[in-house]
């Protein structure tokens, strides 16, 4: 069985309603939203101000230090304010608000279709044209690509791995991304091989998708250095961790990062945005994501520009339900639910998700009948029912040394559980305070 | 637009539930809970709903009245209490005494710590024992299986396998088991004995659906087999007179019975597999010594009882595998 070693779940596939929908582009805004911070690191510095008549592609704000993105317009129009505002999950955060005009590209983006299969580029200035690009991971958790591309000194890259697994259930647009772009992410994944300086990459993808492996399988045999790996199906395959150890066998250390085994693992999404980056010099302005669920009148794989109102993507897709409960950003295991739609898309979501409201309420939570079925779950190896209750009772020290601090937080051990026990709801609280005590620690061991 | 619900991620559930997994127990042990309804007839399905019952009915007035909670008997753990204390009985147990069983394996051995999830001990083991211990007679008189032609009350009694096979090791003389037929022992049609010890390939087939369902995993059963054999078949090959073969240990008693249903208690058993494997080789070995050196011909329950006791050692001392473990250099000396 090619799949990772410890744990895993087998969630309801649900790919049906989506799967196969052609990507679609989405009607323009009339006023676009971009946040100034749609990846980890620092939040970009805005470079416009109000009043300036901006084209699409150019920048609009710089990165905020080394692990940090810039932005760059998705729309051509009028700066119309820079404020504060709040997002679809309730939290505030800056962002340029820009009156939408007409759809004027910046001159020095290649907009036709045709391939462009040779970068003359050296890695240096792959790895400067990404970085300009502001581009990040697609696969929802956003980390500046050139970060990744940029091995500490030391560390050496030996493999890349691409990300084709799509382990969320619900979601399509990685999938569709494959069908239709294949020969874009092949040149991108060429791109990233030079940008590293290494000679093999491996394209994971789960075995729930047999027209993806084919279109990669046939493009990849006639390269050197690219294989495809089918995977045996299970959640969550597409983590990074599980992810590398599924594909070569090894398994990150604790606290380390894939770089310490010699892997680079980026999303099939982001490859394609690099590809467009360095051969099309477009920056990440759009992607692709997945509207969908049990009740949407018309889900698919919408092409959105960010700084697209969540409603109107929403009434592209049939309008929003009249059972739905929830409206989740992302898949069903590690998504986040959302409570305004009229707030903007941007790089970190990759999907919507609407569930029915039967399934968006939790029963009770009885008692932990140590069935150990958590144990079995978590993919780290961790004891979620210990962890839970070491956090309901704050035992912080105890939480450290039982390697809370590794959780991925996929959601495994909640999903499992028979009692219905909110197991990762208490220990991402126990994670978020334990973090907070060694940076504390760290800290004033500098002193 | 109507509310939309928030809350964190995972949004998604299996769809287990406490429920499953207790009807996933009792539905296999019904082909022996049948057997033994053809065997033991009016006693097996007297003993056995006054059991179940009696749990079900103490569970809700102790929960509802003594705990002051909402009762819990829908997720049908204590249906299933009820149903594997009334195999560890003779099936020609008064009801009065079954009642008091059921008490003292409910209240006792399940709601003083606070309800399911919270016990140190398998609720129905701790009933029965206390059953053997006050009513030594009554517990160790076994009926013959006459089916419905038998009474219930005044069965005809019998000896069970296990007590030959003591009288063997008292006396050092194997030739009182010597006619002792093993695959009756394996397929059920003993000359005497409890509801559930019949029919070992009964067992065994329930515990092929406990695995395809993934209800149990297999390092409780297979170590707890695999160390009666073992411990049994040193005894044995090394001539210890008056030993029985490791087969005939396998067969007998509630060792299917207990290695497949009882040592697998959620609640009762470790939560690693390292844990688990350390667990099932302790009740072999404690089994095997009380059979041959105890007091009493029967000692699985006993050795179940004793490593639930050493249990929450095991969970704290035989961790899962961490992802990427990596053994912590030693600090280099300056």
């Amino acid at each position: 069985m090619t799949t990772f070693k410890i744990g895993g779940v087998h969630p309801d596939d649900n790919k049906i309603y989506s799967a196969g929908c052609p990507i679609t582009p989405v009607d323009l805004p009339k006023q676009a939203i971009i946040p100034l911070s749609q990846h980890i690191g620092a939040p970009a510095v805005p470079v416009v101000q109000k009043g300036d008549k901006v084209k699409v592609g150019q920048l609009i704000a710089q990165a905020g230090g080394f692990v940090s993105a810039p932005v760059h317009s998705p729309v051509s129009g009028t700066i119309f304010k820079i404020d504060s505002t709040i997002d679809a999950w309730g939290m505030r955060m800056p962002a340029i608000f820009i009156n939408v005009e007409g759809d004027e590209w910046d001159e020095s983006i290649d907009r036709s279709e045709k391939l462009n299969p040779v970068c003359r580029l050296s890695p240096k200035e792959i790895v400067e044209k990404i970085q300009n690009a502001g581009i990040v991971g697609l696969g929802g958790a956003c980390f500046p690509t050139h970060v990744k591309l940029t091995p500490p000194p030391g560390k050496k890259a030996e493999v890349l791995i691409v990300n084709g697994v799509e382990c969320e259930p619900y979601l399509t647009c990685d999938h569709q991304l494959m069908l239709e772009k294949s020969e874009e992410i092949m040149v991108g994944i060429e791109i990233l091989k030079k940008a590293l300086g290494i000679e093999q990459a491996i394209i994971g993808i789960e075995k729930n998708k047999p027209d993806a492996i084919e279109v990669m399988d046939r493009l990849a045999s006639r390269r050197i250095g690219v294989t495809v790996l089918p995977l045996n199906l299970k959640y969550p395959q597409g983590g990074e961790k599980q992810l590398i150890d599924a594909c070569i066998g090894r398994q990150v250390p604790s606290g380390a990062l894939p770089i310490e085994v010699g892997a680079v693992v980026d999303n099939v999404a982001t490859i394609y945005a690099v590809y467009e980056a360095v051969q099309k010099n477009k920056p990440l302005i759009d992607r692709v994501m997945t509207v969908t669920g049990k009740s949407v009148k018309k889900p698919g794989n919408y092409l959105v520009r960010f700084g697209t109102p969540l409603s109107q993507v929403l009434e592209v897709a049939g309008g929003i339900p009249a059972d739905t409960g929830k409206i989740i950003g992302g898949g069903p295991m590690m998504g986040r639910a959302m409570s305004n739609v009229e707030m903007p898309t941007n790089k970190r979501v990759s999907g919507l998700l609407l569930l029915p409201e039967d399934e968006s309420v939790r029963p009770e939570p009885q008692n932990c009948i140590r069935c150990a079925k958590c144990v079995q779950a978590c993919p780290m190896g961790l004891e979620p029912y210990l962890l839970s209750k070491q956090s309901e009772y704050g035992l912080w020290d105890e939480m450290e040394k039982h390697n809370v601090m590794d959780c991925i937080e996929c959601g495994c051990c909640q999903f499992t559980c028979p009692s219905f026990r909110p197991l990762l709801d208490y220990v991402r609280m126990g994670k978020a305070t334990v973090g907070g005590i060694l940076r504390a620690r760290a800290a004033s061991q500098k002193k | 637009m109507e509310n939309l619900i928030v809350a964190p991620a995972p949004h998604a559930h299996g769809n287990d539930s406490v429920r499953k997994n207790m009807l996933n127990v009792i539905i296999a042990l019904m082909p022996a809970y049948i057997l033994s309804i053809v065997a033991f007839g009016w006693g097996a399905l007297i003993v056995s709903l006054v059991s179940v019952c009696s749990c079900v009915l103490f569970e809700y007035l102790i929960a509802r009245y003594v705990l002051k909670q909402e009762p819990t008997i829908c997720d049908l753990s204590a249906v299933l209490t009820g149903l594997l204390l009334a195999f560890n009985l003779p099936s020609n147990l008064p009801i009065w005494i079954v009642i008091i069983g059921a008490l003292i394996a409910i209240g006792v051995g399940k709601m003083s710590f606070g309800g399911l999830g919270n016990n140190p001990f398998n609720p129905a083991l701790v009933g029965r024992v206390f059953l053997l211990i006050s009513f030594p007679v009554q517990m160790t008189t076994w009926p013959r299986p006459l089916g419905f032609a038998g009474s219930y009350l005044d069965a005809e009694t019998g000896a069970t396998p296990l007590a030959a096979m003591k009288e063997a090791l008292k006396s050092g003389d194997a030739s009182k088991i010597a006619d002792l037929d093993l695959m009756s022992t394996f397929t059920g049609w003993l000359e005497a004995g409890s509801m559930g010890e019949l029919s070992v390939i009964l067992l065994l087939i329930g515990g092929i659906y406990l695995l395809c369902t993934k209800t149990i995993t297999w390092h409780i059963p297979v170590s707890i087999l695999c160390s009666v054999f073992v411990c049994a078949g040193l005894l044995y090959w090394c001539g210890y007179p008056g030993a029985a073969t490791p087969w005939l240990h396998l067969c007998t008693g509630g060792v299917v019975l207990g290695a497949i249903f009882m040592a697998t208690d959620y609640v009762t058993s470790p939560m690693t597999p390292w844990g688990q494997i350390i667990y099932g080789i302790g009740i072999g070995i404690i089994v095997v010594v009380i059979r041959t050196w105890g007091a009493y011909p029967e000692g699985m329950s006993f050795a179940i009882l004793i490593m639930n006791a050493v249990v929450p050692l095991l969970n704290m001392y035989l961790r899962p595998k961490r992802f990427g473990e990596v053994k912590k250099e030693e600090p280099k000396k300056a």
